[in-house]
């Protein structure tokens, strides 16, 4: 045998483990799937229509933006990380939004959150997250109407669909999500002594046993997926416990204070965007910090904002906002928490 | 025995039973041999042999040029043919020195003499080894004889003899603990005698349990004073940092030596052939190495340094596909450019490659931060940071985050889902930074000339500028005296103007003729006052830098 190797850049390691960005990806959607198929027994197939839009959107306008740029197509559209982006949007958007909604957040989010920005890795802001605030600012009524479940007086299957084609006036079946009917009664309810978290949260059929009727058992879900997702390494514990725990403190201290007029932590982990925050959404790797003290930080930083918008501020829930707030502040983060290395660790740098 | 572990790391599937069944058999003789100069970190040894001298088997054909650097030898008997550049297994593709011979097929010996070692001092052991050509097996070449000197100040609690091997297909050192476990056992206890070492371990990882028993066994039979320590598997344990820290806890800043936290490391293959050296008299003239991969039969050869990969790749059998050569492991070894490049002290391990077996990456896709490769790092460092700068070519930056301490083990390109070669990129950073900070020594060195010239083109003028000053103030003294001895004669002393501007009048050339005399031997002086200036920062430059080096 003889032969000559021409010196290009084939350099070791020569092996490789077998994985890549679409089988990560790939996981993080199977592990939203058992919180859709609940939402979408519970609520009707909207959300899957819903999905649906944003998943061709996103697709469409990723290809568009790739030819533009002049990149190669097939890899990044397969990497599943614009499909990523759609069903996130599609989850925290409302199930019944006109079709020109999403279409509109999700455009956003492929065109200007990502690709302006240099594509995937490059974007400072999670993409998401910057379709829902652009959205909640923009049209905020639109993004405001929750429907009820089927069972209690949401609207059939059928005309959902024909609710986001053909939008019409929606009062009838939806109404505000529980956290924005809770915040919006106590404000009206100032001076009136018999109107105290328990008692609205008791007569109200928006509240359910836990976060909402029939949303705790979809945020339940995400639960469960995420706990996969841990237990797959795809993401690490240091995010969604820290995010849990910065909501779930700030709200343990209010509610002892004064229980009468602040929810319990439980109301406020179950409910709105929490768990899905915490493991789907405050976790993506591009816009978030890296290191594992600066991810505890970033996290409870992240909780702690959202509590504070979603009690004191003028939106239905905060987690949006906290995560693009924090999204600027990961470059600070990581900086001052880089770990030290091998030999470098004060413990075991002594001779 | 209490261990440690260490962060990081990954477990590439071994491929490591393929090459174990057969035992390590002796390569046959072949015609010609090409024995590279230079083959150990250190200097390049002196050839002292010429073309057409006939050499014995073990005769040194090269000579150490310096503290760090090692003797090379005659793989076999025969006549040197040529001494000139030739390919050698080098990353880089690129020939240098090599001694070729021709073997006379007699395979004849030089008279091996063992050594005294009881009345030898440790200086002379040291010595010995260098002469011997005794360098580190693992695959640093780093010679022995200077690892062996223990600083002043320092002692060794540890000698760690590594026998973890941890790098896939590679089962050199396996095979070498299984058949020669005694020699293994006494080289060890030898080098812990020699650093004086409080205890001597020998660490192995623990799919290697052959090699594990054979070791223990002939530890009780000879009763030595080492200890056998069964490690976990985990690529890269066999990294020197790694071994230290999972066998005592210990762990060495990549700015630190192992010595100055009382460790010192060799290799299995090194401590058993400086026992062969010390009590058999034979230089390192040949080593174990494994051939596996698209071959027809894995396993070990004791093959001379200076077959061709060629000869040796041969002997097992390529399979038709077969395309190239890794030397080295999988993990961080590297393609040969040429198969008729040879086999050196260096190589463990040779995997013929086919185009199954490796296949090329996955198209490399943008990093996402996800930081896997900082999970996997077993110096704790943040690769896909080091990826950032390394693309933006932040040097500052690339030395805050310490590319510097990167071992390039390859567990971030292997467990990188974007399939980045991140330590081609590492690889690139470091060797921009040293030429950098090459070419920033050598304008250091070069501006430092040019000013110490300036100064002294100043000062000769300075000096020149004093002397004529001087000059003419001798002069104009002695013509003042001249003219205070003539007081009386008023015409002669009115007619000294006169004679100064008539060179060719009496009175004046003494003091003109006097000038050149002067002013040359002040020349010769400052020329050899520069001369020797010029030498002494020369020689604390040298010796400046010549620290930086060691």
């Amino acid at each position: 045998m003889s032969f000559e190797t021409p010196n290009v850049l084939t350099q070791s390691p020569y092996l490789v483990q077998p994985v890549s960005v679409t089988k990560i990806m790939l996981k993080v959607l199977l592990a939203l799937v058992p919180g859709i198929a609940i939402y979408a027994w519970l609520f009707g197939p909207g959300i899957l229509v819903q999905l649906a839009l944003a998943t061709m959107t996103a697709v469409i306008a990723e290809a568009a933006f790739l030819r533009l740029r002049q990149r190669p197509i097939a890899p990044a559209i397969s990497d599943l990380s614009a499909v990523v982006t759609a069903w996130l949007i599609a989850l925290s958007f409302p199930p019944m939004a006109p079709w020109w909604l999403i279409v509109v957040g999700t455009l956003f989010a492929i065109v200007v959150a990502k690709h302006l920005y240099g594509g995937l890795g490059q974007n400072p802001f999670n993409p998401a997250m910057v379709a829902y605030a652009l959205c909640i600012v923009s049209f905020p009524s639109l993004m405001s109407q929750w429907p009820h479940t089927l069972a209690n007086g949401g609207l059939p299957p059928l005309d959902q669909i024909t609710a986001i084609f053909f939008p019409q006036q929606v009062d009838a079946w939806a109404g505000a999500t529980p956290l924005d009917h809770l915040k919006t009664t106590l404000r009206l309810a100032t001076g009136n002594d018999t109107l105290t978290v328990q008692n609205i949260l008791k007569d109200h059929t928006v509240y359910g046993v836990g976060g909402g009727n029939g949303w705790e058992w979809v945020t339940l879900a995400w639960l469960v997926g995420g706990l996969w997702l841990i237990q797959q390494k795809v993401i690490s514990w240091h995010i969604p416990t820290g995010l849990i725990a910065g909501i779930g403190t700030l709200a343990l201290i209010a509610w002892s204070i004064d229980p009468a007029h602040y929810a319990n932590p439980i109301f406020h982990i179950l409910g709105g965007a929490t768990l899905l925050g915490a493991f789907f959404i405050a976790t993506d790797p591009v816009s978030g910090a890296t290191t594992p003290k600066g991810k505890i930080i970033f996290a409870v930083a992240i909780g702690a904002l959202a509590y504070l918008i979603r009690v004191f501020g003028a939106f239905p829930d905060g987690i949006a906002f906290a995560v693009l707030i924090l999204n600027m502040c990961v470059p600070l983060i990581d900086m001052y928490t880089q770990p030290a290395i091998f030999g470098e660790k004060s413990k075991g740098a002594k001779s | 025995m209490k261990l440690f572990s260490f962060k990081g790391g990954v477990k590439p599937d071994p491929n490591k039973t393929q090459s174990t069944a057969l035992p390590i058999s002796q390569a046959p003789l072949v015609a010609r041999y090409v024995v590279p100069l230079h083959q150990s970190v250190g200097g390049t040894p002196r050839p002292i042999v010429q073309v057409g001298d006939h050499v014995l088997k073990g005769q040194r054909i090269g000579d150490a040029d310096g503290w760090v650097s090692a003797a090379v030898h005659a793989p076999t008997s025969g006549t040197v043919v040529e001494i000139g550049p030739h390919i050698i297994p080098h990353p880089s593709g690129l020939p240098t020195d090599c001694v070729i011979i021709e073997a006379d097929g007699n395979d004849t010996w030089i008279e091996r003499v063992p050594f005294a070692l009881e009345s030898a001092q440790p200086e002379s052991v040291r010595e010995y080894l260098r002469d011997m050509g005794i360098v580190g097996m693992g695959g640093a070449v780093f010679p022995s004889h200077v690892k062996l000197s223990v600083p002043k100040g320092k002692a060794i609690e540890q000698l760690i003899i590594n026998g973890a091997e941890c790098e896939p297909f590679i089962t050199c050192d396996d095979r070498l603990m299984r058949e020669q476990a005694d020699e293994v056992i006494q080289g060890s206890a030898l080098f812990g005698r020699l650093v004086n070492a409080a205890r001597v371990l020998i660490g192995v990882e623990d799919n290697k349990p052959e090699a594990i028993a054979a070791l223990k066994a002939a530890q009780l039979t000879l009763g030595a004073p080492v200890e056998v320590v069964t490690v976990p598997t985990i690529y890269p344990t066999g990294g020197a940092k790694e071994l230290i820290r999972v066998l005592t806890g210990k762990e060495v800043p990549g700015s630190k030596r192992s010595t100055d936290f009382g460790v010192q490391v060799f290799n299995v293959a090194t401590v058993q052939t400086a026992w062969r050296a010390i009590t058999l008299g034979e230089p390192l003239i040949s080593r174990v190495v494994t051939i596996s991969g698209a071959v027809g039969e894995s396993r070990n050869w004791q093959v001379p340094i200076g077959m061709t990969i060629a000869d040796l790749v041969t002997l097992a059998q390529p399979k038709p596909d077969a395309d190239g050569v890794i030397m080295g492991g999988p993990m961080m070894g590297f393609r040969v450019t040429t198969n008729d490049a040879p086999v050196i002290k260096a190589t463990n391990s040779l995997i013929v490659t086919a185009p199954g077996l490796f296949p090329p990456k996955p198209q490399e896709l943008p990093c996402i931060r996800c930081g896997s490769c900082a999970t996997a790092c077993p110096q704790e460092l943040q690769p896909f940071e080091l990826y950032w700068w390394s693309r933006a070519s932040k040097f500052e930056q690339l030395e805050k985050y310490k590319l510097f301490d990167c071992i390039e083990c390859g567990c971030c390109d292997y467990v990188c889902p974007s399939h980045i070669p991140l330590v081609n990129y590492f690889r690139f950073a470091k060797s921009e930074i040293q030429a950098e900070q090459r070419e920033k020594h050598t304008a250091d060195a070069a501006r430092d000339r040019f000013e110490f010239r300036e100064a002294r083109a100043e000062r000769e003028k300075q000096e020149k500028a004093e002397r004529l000053a001087k000059a003419n103030a001798a002069r104009k003294a002695a013509e003042a005296a001249a003219a205070a001895e003539t007081p009386a004669t008023e015409n002669l002393a009115e007619a000294a103007p006169d004679l100064s501007s008539h060179p060719h009048q009496a009175s004046t050339p003494i003091a003109v003729d006097n000038h050149p005399v002067l002013d040359a031997s002040a020349k010769q002086a400052a020329i050899a006052a520069a001369v020797e200036r010029a030498r002494i920062k020369r020689e604390q430059h040298g010796a400046k830098s010549g620290s930086d080096a060691s």
